[in-house]
């Protein structure tokens, strides 16, 4: 929404009449924004149910643009695909202790699995785990081999790369929410991404899996206070040849009752033992620093 | 120069022949590290077979720039590393290329181990054991490196193979006695290996044992 306020005609070349323009703008809702307070976004459409808790979280984010938050440990992050052409590039560093960040090599090697889906843990490069994935309706088709897109990737394939041009690549995106955070591109590791699968075939060749459709959703616990990086963009192994990213909806809310279930096998049924290992060693964590 | 390698006599069994600059022995849990320039030919070899090499890349000039995995693999295609692959930085850059390979196919995904990843995977009575990790810190930070600069690696000779169903782990090895990879630098490279110490992992047949390194600088119009 870029229109001229009609409340403030009387012009902008006094500083009365410039802050009364600025001012008429508050309150507007665009597209893609994040909703200050969460309560005030609209349900999305397919989930208009019961909320699970208060919100804390609740953004739309414009295709080719990105987002980072801190969440408390025990949040449930909800990423919702309403198009179907939503890819969400996800980094997760440990807040307060941005060193401990997402380890995508122990997150496929830990638990003897390539592909995340329901009951996969994020797991850092210090042996603990940053979020469990609780819930997925997109039916694995994620990614946690190939990365994100490359400037130099996005250049080649379509002529620009930056963020808020047309064809911003993911990694351009993601180092622009590093840099709020006084993170430089030393402390971007390979990302994981969520609504656009990838395949390993017995060969070792990759097959590009793409959307499991429109309205599918995907959710995680974290287990840490933690940063949350997520870069919405074409996947760089898309094989159309335009860009193609469709809206990101994310509703975060709190959940910590959820991780004791998780521990217990009451979420989601029993855990595997590097899993369990994994919560064992962040609870220890949190405890020997007197958070727990 | 640590006292795990060995200065050898320059007889070494290099991929691609050339003038031998260099030429150690990386004993069984070492670290290793050295700028390879540009046009430059590493050669690794696995002496005793089925041991991996856990490595990764950086450009000389900004260390900054460091192999991804992730770039790798999609831009080739495939998540094995073998002769024709071209190992690259996270932005796009190719740092080094696979000239040569007697093996056929290494590892992209596995990353190293850690003391805090074999808790995980081997119970909490390993954590004391030697770690993968811990050779990239003590080696990385002689170049000036840090927890920060660590990315998933390469692991040469070793092999993960995934099933159908995304099941995914580190079986026992393809390589055997001798068996060589060559690697050309792209760029000026340092490259810093770890010598798996793992010694619960069929990696390296739950036994480490020692590597060579040979650097060797083609003849002008070699082939590499």
């Amino acid at each position: 929404m870029t229109s001229t306020p009609g409340g403030a005609a009387a012009g902008t070349a006094t500083t009365a009449g410039a802050r009364a323009h600025a001012r008429d703008q508050h309150g507007r809702v665009a597209p893609h924004m994040r909703h200050v307070p969460p309560e005030r976004a609209p349900r999305i459409p397919g989930q208009e149910g019961p909320l699970p808790g208060p919100l804390t979280w609740a953004e739309t984010v414009a295709p080719g643009g990105y987002t980072t938050a801190a969440l408390a440990r025990g949040t449930r992050l909800g990423l919702t695909d309403p198009a179907g052409d939503a890819c969400a590039h996800l980094l997760l560093h440990r807040a307060g202790a941005t060193q401990e960040r997402l380890s995508v090599a122990d997150t496929v090697k830990v638990p003897w699995q390539a592909y995340p889906t329901t009951g996969h843990p994020l797991l850092s490069g210090f042996g603990r785990v940053l979020a469990t994935v609780v819930a997925d309706t997109a039916e694995g088709h994620h990614d946690a081999l190939t990365g994100t897109s490359t400037a130099a990737g996005n250049n080649a394939r379509y002529g620009a790369s930056a963020p808020f041009s047309t064809t911003p690549a993911g990694r351009e995106l993601l180092l622009m929410g590093a840099l709020k955070h006084d993170l430089t591109v030393r402390d971007l590791p390979p990302s994981v991404s969520f609504f656009q699968g990838v395949r390993v075939d017995a060969a070792g060749r990759l097959g590009f899996l793409g959307s499991a459709g429109p309205g599918r959703s995907v959710e995680l616990l974290t287990h840490l206070d933690t940063l949350v990086l997520i870069a919405n963009t074409a996947h760089p192994l898309d094989p159309r040849a335009e860009f193609s990213c469709s809206p990101l909806e994310i509703r975060a809310w709190r959940a910590e009752a959820d991780l004791a279930a998780l521990a217990a096998g009451e979420l989601l049924g029993e855990l595997g033992p590097e899993h369990l290992a994994a919560i064992a060693n962040t609870d220890s964590d949190l405890l020997a620093r007197g958070v727990r | 120069m640590t006292a795990s390698m060995e200065q050898l006599p320059s007889t070494a069994p290099a991929l691609v022949p050339g003038e031998v600059l260099l030429d150690q022995l990386v004993a069984a849990r070492a670290p290793w590290s050295a700028v390879v320039a540009a046009g430059d030919v590493l050669t690794i070899v696995d002496l005793a077979g089925n041991q991996a090499v856990d490595c990764l890349l950086y450009a000389a000039r900004d260390t900054a720039v460091r192999y991804s995995a992730p770039e790798t693999v999609r831009r080739q295609g495939g998540i094995l590393l073998t002769t024709g692959s071209v190992l690259r930085a996270d932005t796009g850059e190719a740092l080094m290329t696979v000239v040569d390979d007697e093996v056929g196919a290494h590892d992209t995904l596995g990353g190293a181990c850690s003391k805090e990843s074999n808790s995980l995977r081997y119970g909490h009575h390993t954590e004391h054991q030697h770690s993968c990790k811990e050779n990239f810190l003590r080696e990385g930070a002689r170049h000036g490196l840090t927890a920060r600069d660590l990315a998933p690696n390469i692991n040469w000779f070793m092999n993960v193979p995934v099933d159908p169903d995304g099941a995914l782990g580190i079986v026992d090895g393809l390589s055997a006695p001798g068996k060589r990879v060559a690697v050309r630098a792209d760029v000026d490279t340092l490259v810093l290996v770890s010598n798996c110490p793992q010694i619960n992992n069929p990696c390296n047949a739950f036994d480490p044992t020692p590597v060579r390194m040979v650097v060797t600088r083609p003849e002008p119009g070699a082939t590499a």
